[in-house]
């Protein structure tokens, strides 16, 4: 077997199987931006984008809250079957979970995409640390499986990493030059 | 001499004044002789008349005997039927030729019976008359012949319309009184089956065509025999509004009106409601049946053995997205082509013991597969032979390798399926750890033993599969160190575990996990097969 190339700049998981989509400024609030893994297969991981505001200035997450309303509750989502059958069908606005900040400070986390919900991710519940550790791998949000034929389309209101990399170089400028 | 008797006269006169052939009257006489069918229907038909006119003490008048007989169907269906009040179309074209040459018996005599030896049988369409001659027989042997089929013995199949079950029980309506009073224990099963007539007659010249090859009644070698009547296909929809039940559609047919579908209503429907939908005796038709290709088929043949994939761009099984091939070519292809042109098969389904990603190898003894091989043209080799085809296999590609080739049963290929989950696998990965890390610092790993991980389903595979946590075992592991980033990690696990998501955890989602029990991020840059612990199909010497 021969020995593998330098891993340090080698291409990681989600390099190799992940396609990343941004939606900057969700909602129109600033720099609330969310990330979308979308894997070859079409299935979909929703992440916070690194510039979303719950991951900077040294904030902690005091909790995350997949209650939604008082009807409705993402943890209550159940699928069975390959076809996953009973899954809540999100649209662009659903909004997933809310997560509260040490600071008090709100932010609620959107699907971006039409598709079927999968599973959330338990996991933040038991250590919200994990979102700021590692926010685009363990810390995910929910997986949500588009209809097959939009799992193309699905993504065309949404930014390419390139074009997302822009508007956050955009701000930078904007931030420094208080107008 | 005809195997009849006294009580079969009745039964003859009425058939054959309903226009059926000699063989069917041989069949509705329960005759099961087999030489009574297979001698020219012309001297059936012959010795049929002679036989009845006997009876008639000297008066050799078959005309009046078989008037006769009409005339008391006629009173007795008119009973049962309205229907049959309207004779059928050869009887009428008849009736002016006999009045017209009343005086002339003799020559009126003969018209008649030149007339029903070329007429169209009212029950088997030709089936059992010139359908069952040397033409067809000819046609049999040219069709086994051109695909050059190797085999010892055949079985004939036939199908034939079903509409002509409409028309059998239409006749049995016809004779069922007579057939009864020959025997108290006569009933419709009785009565000869068209397929087994036409095999009675068929099957020992297809057999001489062929050069003396046994045909018999089971077979791997099945020759299909396929006659359509279009004509009369409305024949049996009556029978759709009597016995809606019987007709349900059903996605893969083609027409409601199957064979066992007919059968089943003609078995509810009751002998009046019957006889006001359907003319009986059955109606004249103005064309046989039509003959279909003849079609060839041998049983499955399976294939087993095990392989070793040498290549890391290399799919199991072709792989296309969106109708678009992604690789060259696939293991299941480069096994097949060889074996396929040596069976001359038409086609085959590949299954194997699990399946390998297209980035990862399988060494060692390699992965057990079996093929089932559709329609093989030849399936008779020695041990030799096989031996020979796994060379072939083994030279035409470098990506691949078979070992343990073997001819096995259906039910042997059950094996390899068998204890999916018991069964262990090993594997070799080279992983990746995001801090450097010394030798002793994964030695650890060596004594863990027999580590339960949770495993949601991978997201890679989520999109096909049911979303579950599902328990799996790694029995043992052991490490050997290349570089402060870099060690070989080889496995003992239960199948069914997925060792890329065991290494980078796949969000979390597989527990515990290599970056878990190492506590840093890990990734599998190579990954290795290095046995499938399956004891199918058996190690075959070199």
């Amino acid at each position: 077997m021969d020995c593998g190339e330098e891993k340090e700049h080698a291409p990681s998981v989600i390099d190799r199987y992940y396609t990343r989509w941004y939606r900057a400024d969700m909602k129109g609030k600033p720099c609330e931006d969310h990330c979308i893994l979308q894997h070859s297969n079409r299935l979909c991981v929703v992440t916070l984008a690194e510039t979303h505001p719950v991951l900077q200035k040294g904030r902690t997450v005091k909790c995350i809250n997949y209650q939604i309303s008082t009807g409705c509750s993402r943890l209550n989502n159940k699928v069975s079957g390959k076809s996953k059958r009973g899954g809540q069908f999100l649209t662009d606005f659903a909004p997933l979970c809310r997560i509260t900040c040490s600071d008090e400070t709100e932010y609620t986390i959107y699907s971006c995409i039409r598709g079927r919900l999968l599973e959330v991710n338990e996991a933040i519940l038991e250590r919200p640390s994990l979102l700021l550790e590692k926010p685009s791998t363990e810390g995910y949000i929910a997986v949500i499986l588009p209809k097959f034929d939009e799992s193309k389309s699905i993504t065309e209101n949404l930014l390419s990493r390139e074009d997302f990399e822009i508007i956050v170089s955009k701000r930078g400028i904007a931030q420094s030059q208080p107008s | 001499m005809l195997p009849l008797r006294e009580k079969d006269k009745p039964i003859i006169r009425k058939l054959l004044s309903a226009g059926c052939c000699a063989r069917c009257i041989l069949r509705f006489c329960c005759v099961s002789v087999q030489a009574a069918y297979r001698q020219p229907q012309e001297q059936t038909l012959e010795e049929l008349q002679a036989f009845i006119v006997d009876e008639e003490n000297g008066k050799c008048q078959d005309c009046a005997a078989t008037e006769s007989t009409g005339t008391n169907d006629k009173s007795h269906d008119a009973a049962l039927s309205e229907t049959s009040e309207d004779p059928p179309s050869k009887r009428a074209k008849l009736e002016p030729s006999v009045s017209a040459t009343k005086s002339e018996e003799d020559s009126a005599a003969l018209v008649k019976q030149k007339d029903e030896e070329s007429r169209l049988c009212v029950v088997c369409l030709g089936i059992l008359q010139e359908l069952c001659g040397t033409i067809q027989v000819i046609k049999i042997a040219e069709a086994v012949k051109a695909e050059k089929y190797e085999f010892d013995s055949l079985v004939l199949s036939l199908s034939l319309p079903a509409q002509l079950c409409v028309r059998e029980h239409s006749c049995w309506l016809h004779v069922k009184e007579e057939v009864r009073a020959k025997g108290l224990v006569l009933d419709k099963d009785d009565v000869i089956q068209v397929k087994e007539a036409f095999k009675w007659i068929m099957q020992g010249q297809v057999a001489k065509e062929l050069g003396g090859v046994a045909v018999v009644t089971k077979s791997a070698f099945e020759v299909g025999v396929e006659f359509t009547h279009p004509e009369t296909d409305t024949d049996c929809h009556f029978l759709a509004t009597t016995c809606p039940d019987c007709f349900k559609p059903t996605k893969n047919k083609q027409s409601v009106f199957t064979r066992m579908a007919v059968v089943k209503a003609l078995e509810k429907i009751s002998d009046a409601r019957f006889l006001k939908h359907y003319p009986c005796p059955p109606t004249q038709p103005t064309s046989s049946c039509t003959p279909q290709d003849i079609q060839c088929l041998h049983v499955s043949v399976f294939i087993a053995g095990r392989y070793n994939k040498f290549c890391r761009s290399l799919p199991q099984t072709p792989w296309v997205i969106d109708g678009e091939r992604r690789m060259e070519s696939s293991v299941e292809e480069l096994i097949a082509a060889p074996i396929l042109s040596t069976f001359r098969a038409d086609g085959f389904n590949f299954s194997s013991s699990g399946r390998e990603d297209v980035d990862v190898r399988t060494l060692g003894n390699g992965r057990p597969f079996a093929m089932e091989l559709l329609n093989p043209h030849r399936c008779r080799f020695s041990t030799a032979e096989i031996k020979q085809l796994q060379e072939t296999i083994n030279k035409s590609s470098d990506k691949i390798r078979v070992r343990d080739l073997q001819i096995v049963t259906r039910e042997a290929m059950s094996r390899m399926k068998e204890g999916e989950e018991e069964k262990t696998k090993s594997y070799t990965a080279l992983i990746w750890t995001q801090k450097p890390v010394q030798r002793e610092d994964i030695t650890f790993i060596d004594d863990i033993k027999d580590l339960t991980l949770d495993q949601k389903t991978p997201l890679r595979v989520l999109h096909r599969r049911a979303l579950a946590v599902r328990q799996r075992v790694i029995h043992s592991m052991n490490t050997r160190y290349v570089d402060p980033h870099h060690f070989y990690l080889g496995l003992k696990t239960q199948a069914g575990t997925y060792i890329k998501e065991f290494v980078h955890g796949d969000f979390g989602r597989t527990k515990p996990n290599l970056c878990q029990l190492l506590k840093t991020d890990t990734d599998i840059l190579e990954l290795d097969v290095e046995s499938v612990d399956v004891d199918w199909p058996p190690a075959i010497p070199e």
